[in-house]
């Protein structure tokens, strides 16, 4: 796979793109111009541009009274301060009231891996997907973000994109289309699924690659919403086989989470959820040697894969 | 409408609330009856808005930060005709729009408040995309006073003035109360004008049930690139004489009795207005 541009970066260039042609749209961000990659957008549409300062719960408030005026806010900020810090203004001022705000929370996950708990976001999907009226998107690479942004752009509803920090490869073909709310099948298989959200997505690939050299078919979804999840595709996974789950995020309340619920009330199947672990803070580091750490890579996908079957 | 018909109209209002909470068995007594003479002034004659269309694209916006004190909103809605005065006695029933805090999926409620300290962040986003749009529409909000102690307030004070937001009012409902107690105790709040001012505000004081103060002070164009508080002394129970600056009648429901004695009174306060 080709490296691309950061989700981050393809976001607010696409951003950008979509300001020049509706002057409505407008970018907020706390001191986060360069953490966000928002430059591009500031330099090329200052009127369109509102710095906030380090104030996270400002940010939304302000954002709701801009959609509630008519205007198309971008809240663009870390997610780890987003999603804590703002989140009664989240649950309140945008999704209880249904503005149409849209947030753009960078770094998410363990992106900022070596900086400790306090910039890591690992609640952040549990949070948001237990917030009715906010859809939650968690793209893998540049194609996707700027095709989940243009889709996002087209309606008047919230919604939470969570990116991380890195440049990502490229997963999909420039022509790729995708339906929020509906996950996308990116390698077909017929003895097993993973199922990966944002950059884990790239990580189930290369698995999925893997294992086929070792006779194993695993088909693969990219669940790139998580609210609303899509039930259905998790269930007719689970008519094939077992199930790996693998995401950036606490094991608890994520996709491994939210899958295994579905399964066991419809169509209980072997199941494996790889995630950050409940028992305590990641470990902090580099973020890929903290996936290595905790298996969330190629590597701990194959491992999962072979276990589940062998039991089976 | 003229002073003595605006202070007709508050009496008025005061009765729907009380009978309102009566029949509810539940509300927040105090701090409605303190900002009653407020929304009073504000939507019978500062706030261009339409029953009729209330997503009017010149109306007026205003935003009830402390969302709790809602119930002379929603008699205010019904009586100017924005829905129909019957589904007051809805007011927190199973199921009812008219829940215990503003909610905009009532015609008229522009967002939905109750846990405090969102109201001014929201109305400065208003005003600063208003302002973007060189629209001239106006954003009011109002606030108590105890809610002045959530970080989130003073983040968008610091905002609203540095974007120079003269289209944004706030009004505090300053009647020294909040639910545990005298907000100097609980948590001070003097020197209250100071603090706004060096916020970069404009301020000004005045006494919040004087109906002429306040209607000459929303007539009055406000100062060029700077945001405006307006600290509205009053009494919390404000015309219920059993209930003026008692704690506990924050949320207190007054029994037949009591509501027959409010009545009496406010009666008095009509025939003198
Ligand atoms: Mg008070």
């Amino acid at each position: 796979m080709a490296t691309g541009l950061s989700c981050r970066e393809a976001f607010c260039r696409e951003l950008a793109e979509l300001g020049r042609k509706n002057p409505e749209i407008v970018a907020l961000t706390s001191d986060a111009k360069g953490s966000t990659s928002l430059g591009v957008f500031a330099n090329a549409l200052p009127d369109q541009f509102i710095e906030v300062g380090i104030a996270e719960q400002n940010e939304i408030g302000m954002a709701a009274g801009l959609a509630a005026v008519g205007k198309r806010p971008y809240v663009c900020a870390p997610a780890s301060f987003l999603s804590a810090r703002a989140l009664e203004q989240i649950k309140v001022d945008v999704a209880y009231s249904r503005m149409n705000v849209k947030i753009l929370a960078v770094s998410g996950g363990i992106s900022y891996g070596a900086l400790g708990a306090t910039h890591h976001s690992s609640h952040d999907v549990a949070a948001l997907r237990a917030i009715p009226g906010i859809r939650v998107v968690l793209p893998c690479d540049e194609i996707q973000t700027v095709a989940l942004l243009r889709a996002l752009e087209a309606d008047d509803e919230p919604a939470y994109i969570r990116v991380g920090k890195a440049a990502m490869p490229i997963v999909y073909g420039p022509e790729a289309e995708f339906t929020v709310g509906k996950a996308s099948r990116l390698r077909p298989g017929t003895d097993l699924t993973i199922i990966a959200c944002g950059e884990m997505v790239r990580q189930a690939v290369e698995a999925s690659e893997q294992l086929a050299g070792e006779g194993i078919s695993a088909q693969v979804i990219d669940m790139h919403t998580l609210s609303p999840l899509d039930g259905e595709a998790i269930l007719a996974a689970a008519e094939i086989g077992p199930i790996i789950t693998i995401e950036e995020h606490s094991v608890n309340g994520g996709l491994g989470a939210s899958a295994a619920r579905l399964t066991a009330t419809h169509r209980p199947v072997p199941m494996r959820t790889l995630a950050l672990p409940e028992t305590g803070n990641a470990v902090a580091g580099p973020s890929g040697e903290v996936f290595r750490h905790y298996g969330l890579d190629r590597d701990g996908l194959c491992r999962a894969a072979r276990e589940l079957l062998k039991a089976r | 409408m003229d002073l003595r018909e605006l202070r007709g109209k508050a009496v008025g209002i005061r009765r729907d609330l009380l009978n309102m909470i009566y029949k509810a068995k539940a509300g927040h007594t105090g701090g409605s009856l303190s900002s009653t003479d407020i929304l009073t002034a504000l939507y019978y004659d500062a706030l261009r808005v339409d029953p009729a269309n209330p997503h009017w694209r010149d109306r007026d916006y205003f935003v009830l930060s402390k969302g709790h004190s809602v119930e002379g909103l929603f008699c205010i809605l019904a009586d100017k005709g924005f829905f129909d005065k019957a589904e007051l006695n809805t007011f927190c029933r199973f199921g009812t729009r008219l829940i215990g805090h503003p909610n905009n999926r009532i015609p008229g409620v522009e967002m939905n408040t109750g846990a405090l300290g969102h109201g001014l962040s929201i109305s400065t986003g208003m005003a600063k995309g208003l302002k973007m749009s060189r629209r001239s529409n106006r954003v009011y909000t109002l606030m108590g006073d105890g809610e002045l102690a959530e970080g989130s307030i003073w983040e968008a004070a610091m905002a609203a003035s540095h974007y120079k937001l003269d289209n944004l009012t706030a009004i505090i409902d300053r009647n020294r109360l909040q639910i545990s107690g005298d907000t100097e105790t609980v948590m001070a709040q003097e020197p209250l004008a100071d603090r706004w001012r060096a916020f970069g505000w404009q301020v000004v004081q005045l006494d919040g049930h004087d109906m002429a103060a306040l209607v000459a002070e929303f007539r009055r164009e406000p100062a060029r690139d700077k945001p405006r508080a307006i600290i509205a002394r009053t009494v919390k129970g404000k015309g219920v004489r059993e209930m003026e600056n008692l704690p506990r009648w924050h949320h207190g429901v007054p029994d037949a009795e009591l509501l027959a004695s409010a009545m009496r009174q406010l009666d008095a306060q009509e025939r003198s207005a």
